[in-house]
């Protein structure tokens, strides 16, 4: 299946369905992550489409309001905990982290296989409910209606949960314990990769705030089955504590969600546009920063729960600082592309695309932080469109973008550019049709969550569905061509895109062992040090190390070098 | 399952390089594995506070509403058997510390008698954490939706006769005594001490299967002073267990 001329890699090193599913090769778990999350993005993806597809008129068309519930229901479980909660941090960040740090592994590769296995476990449980009696709730399990009223298999979808849960957290551990111990000589912290920060923010908060869902989860099964009441008013029992445990996780979940994603987008905006980074340490402070303050913003979900009016103040007021460590980091982007050599490679579209998404997704977040106009907003499709503009305009592309990016040190292929570059263009026009007229009707008071409407949203809902079969078709077009560049793609050369972080500075496809001794390492973003090569069709390092061509001798050797002779 | 193993890069790599043989192929040497090892752990205990946190949080919520009710519930759990158990798992935490050191000096044979001792705490405990939980049940101090329970709005006559009968009623006249709304605050109480201790007694299960692998593998000879890193976070574990109770312990028990 693969192309033996290039020798022992990753890939052709063993065979078989136990060398990959019982693999401890962080490499192969990282595939394995992307091929499972890209199954769930399917599911969840259809059910999206049905969800437009009801949404085209007013009144009922194809589903009623019961499967309309179970719909936008298991759309969003599905692309939370399956999907983009793995997708950038287990996916990407398993196959990328320990190349860029210049490990041979994760810091416990049993461990690592663990969390996958859990992965699929908690994926079985959501099988489990799609073929029972689906799950009503909505993703957020709200009491007392998950805890009392609701008849579909809330327990299941919970344990579900409960399960992704700890595999996000083993994953998190796993990763910042990499981060902290695994780094060859001479990788301080400042010379880490941007995505790797972005890994490391993620990791705290997976660590810190994830287990507070599982016990909130587990309390609402033990609730379902035992009755303690804790969650029931008619017991004396507060639901609204359940929604503070709730956001007390699925709020830092937002930043899990983008921190990584904003990463790659660091990475990918450096290296199409030939450029250093503009301003490291600020883009790596701000993804930490982000993480702190992720933990005391929760309130912002519950401006209309009845929380005390003092809270939702306080809280109101802290969250407005989430936007300062998020501009930080889009100014910085802008400043690199400012005078760089840009190449609209299909990564930096999605690149590009995300600087207009997750501008417009925070900025819309920061009307929904002003306590006044939120009361006015709240549960209305501007939030939904404001969350989208986050989770999938920043999460989903960057994630996109990355697969590209990576696409052929995974494979050693390339996958077709004119396509990929159409593909991406298509994705991003669809998006901004899908999800701007949902502004609209948002602010005029069209509520989420009902399968019908009044006849006045009718057109930004028409031009919705238009822009979600927009996405649609791009989604399968991109799935069509990766499959097929693993295939048949032109053979990928070392370092197509010149990038400087270790991950490129290897032979096309990664030896099972990453790297046989620890490798040089000097700045990530330094783009000198490799130079296009017409022979090769990628680029070469300018001064090899000796006994290494594809390591690129760092600018500090080389001025040593020169100083002593 | 046997591809699985051989084609694991410890059992491939770990004795090319003339290192110990317990070191895995990823790390250069033994004390970064260790170091690693120890830093992973750390952040397991953290997700293990923050998973007990947000009961923790009910706990202060529903407290600081009705402290009196609380002050009142208390009064039903046994402080004696409390105290013991709070003695048994202080003595496995010193005992699991000591088997440490022992297999840091290579004394195998009493660091196996130490782990012997810290397994018959932690089962020690759970026979004393099953006799007051026995007694809550009898005496219908449980969640407030089972059938049997003190706390059931709904409870039919048979079981209420049944929990009247039962001790000549001691524990079941004080709560008829109570208002609808009282009775409520302090079944609040007795769900969340069940979560609580719950939760805690499920992580000495946990931890006593931990203790009886690091014997069989003691037993077979593993550790010694060039390795003893899985009875170290083994060690930490079962502290955090410990420690967990040290907080239960005066928040539930001691409230008068």
């Amino acid at each position: 299946m693969y192309d033996k001329s290039q020798g022992v890699n990753y890939l052709n090193c063993e065979r078989g369905f136990w060398s990959w599913f019982g693999t401890l090769d962080h490499k192969r778990l990282g595939l394995m992550y992307m091929w499972s999350v890209m199954g769930a993005m399917l599911v969840g993806g259809l059910f999206a489409m049905a969800m437009r597809l009801e949404l085209f008129a007013p009144g009922e068309q194809y589903v009623n309001a019961e499967q309309f519930n179970q719909l936008f229901t298991l759309h969003g479980a599905i692309m939370v905990f399956l999907v983009i909660i793995p997708g950038v941090p287990a996916g990407l960040g398993n196959f990328a982290l320990p190349l860029m740090l210049g490990a041979k592994d994760v810091a416990f590769p049993k461990l690592n296989r663990f969390s996958y296995h859990l992965w699929v476990i908690g994926a079985l449980f959501f099988v489990g409910v799609l073929v029972t009696t689906g799950l009503d709730t909505g993703w957020t399990f709200y009491a007392p209606y998950s805890t009392l009223h609701s008849q579909t298999a809330v327990v299941w979808a919970t344990f579900g949960a409960f399960v992704l849960g700890f595999s996000s957290i083993f994953t998190g551990i796993n990763f910042i314990a990499t981060i902290h111990k695994m780094r060859p000589p001479g990788m301080t912290w400042f010379k880490v990769p941007l995505f790797c920060w972005g890994l490391y923010a993620t990791a705290i908060m997976q660590i810190l705030a994830t287990p507070v869902l599982g016990i909130t989860l587990l309390l609402v099964g033990v609730e379902r089955m035992l009755g303690v009441g804790i969650f029931n008013p008619d017991l004396g029992g507060d639901p609204v504590l359940f929604q503070h445990l709730f956001w007390f996780y699925s709020h830092p979940a937002v930043y899990i969600m983008v921190l990584p994603p904003l990463g790659i987008i660091s990475e990918l905006i450096a290296t199409y546009s030939r450029k250093h980074i503009y301003g490291y340490r600020f883009i790596a402070m701000s993804s930490v920063a982000i993480a702190l303050v992720s933990f005391i913003v929760w309130g912002h979900h519950m401006f209309t729960s009845g929380q005390s009016p003092l809270t939702s103040i306080v809280f109101s007021a802290i969250t407005f600082f989430v936007a300062i460590p998020s501009a930080i980091k889009v100014f910085n982007w802008v400043a690199t592309l400012y005078k760089g050599s840009i190449v609209l490679k299909a990564p930096m579209i999605y690149a590009l695309s995300v600087i207009w998404l997750f501008g417009i997704g925070g900025m819309t977040g920061l009307w929904l932080t002003t306590l006044e106009q939120d009361i006015h907003l709240h549960d209305t499709y501007f939030v939904v469109a404001h969350f989208h503009f986050v989770m999938v305009g920043t999460a989903i592309f960057a994630m996109l973008g990355g697969m590209h990016h990576w696409w052929p040190k995974m494979f050693g292929r390339m996958y077709p550019e004119k396509l990929a570059q159409i593909s991406s263009t298509l994705t991003f026009v669809g998006f901004n049709l899908t999800f701007l007229p949902q502004f609209v009707a948002g602010t005029q008071g069209m509520p989420r969550r009902y399968f019908d409407y009044a006849p006045r949203f009718e057109i930004y809902n028409q031009i919705s569905s238009v822009g979600a079969a927009f996405i649609g078709i791009s989604m399968f077009m991109t799935l069509w061509y990766l499959l097929w560049a693993i295939k048949k793609g032109k053979p990928a050369p070392a370092n197509p895109w010149g990038a400087v972080t270790l991950d490129w500075q290897m032979p096309p496809i990664p030896d099972p062992h990453n790297f046989k001794d620890a490798p040089v390492v000097g700045d990530p973003y330094d783009m000198d040090l490799f130079v296009w090569s017409e022979d090769e069709g990628g680029y070469v390092p300018r001064n090899p190390v000796p006994g290494n061509p594809y390591q690129a001798l760092p600018r500090s050797a080389i001025e040593e070098g020169t100083s002593s002779a | 399952m046997m591809e699985v193993n051989t084609q694991s890069p410890t059992s491939s790599q770990a004795d090319d390089h003339g290192h110990s043989k317990h070191l895995a192929h990823h790390f250069d040497d033994v004390h970064q594995q260790f170091d690693t090892g120890k830093f992973g752990m750390w952040m397991f205990l953290l997700t293990e506070v923050m998973f007990f946190a947000g009961l923790f949080v009910l706990y202060a919520v529903y407290r600081s509403n009705h402290p009196e009710a609380w002050q009142f519930a208390a009064q039903f759990l046994d402080t004696k058997w409390g105290a013991i158990n709070t003695v048994v798992l202080l003595v496995s935490s010193f005992t699991v510390a000591w088997a440490v050191r022992n297999a840091q000096l290579g004394e195998t044979r009493k660091m196996l008698i130490n782990l012997v001792i810290t397994l018959l705490c932690a089962g020690g405990f759970m026979v004393i954490k099953y006799i007051e939980y026995s007694h809550k049940v009898h005496v219908g101090l449980v969640f407030p939706q089972l059938e049997h329970s003190l706390f059931n709005p709904n409870i039919t006559a048979e079981a209420s006769a049944k929990l009247a009968a039962y001790e000549q009623g001691e524990v079941f006249h004080q709560i008829e005594a109570l208002s609808a709304a009282e009775r409520n605050w302090v079944g609040k109480f007795f769900s969340i001490y069940f979560c609580l201790t719950g939760l805690h007694g499920f992580h000495v299960l946990a931890g006593m299967v931990v203790l009886s692998w690091l014997i069989l593998r003691g037993m077979r000879g593993d550790f010694g002073p060039d390795n003893f890193n899985a009875i170290d976070f083994g060690a930490l574990y079962w502290h955090i267990v410990d420690l967990v109770w040290i907080f239960l312990f005066p928040l539930l028990y001691l409230i008068n």
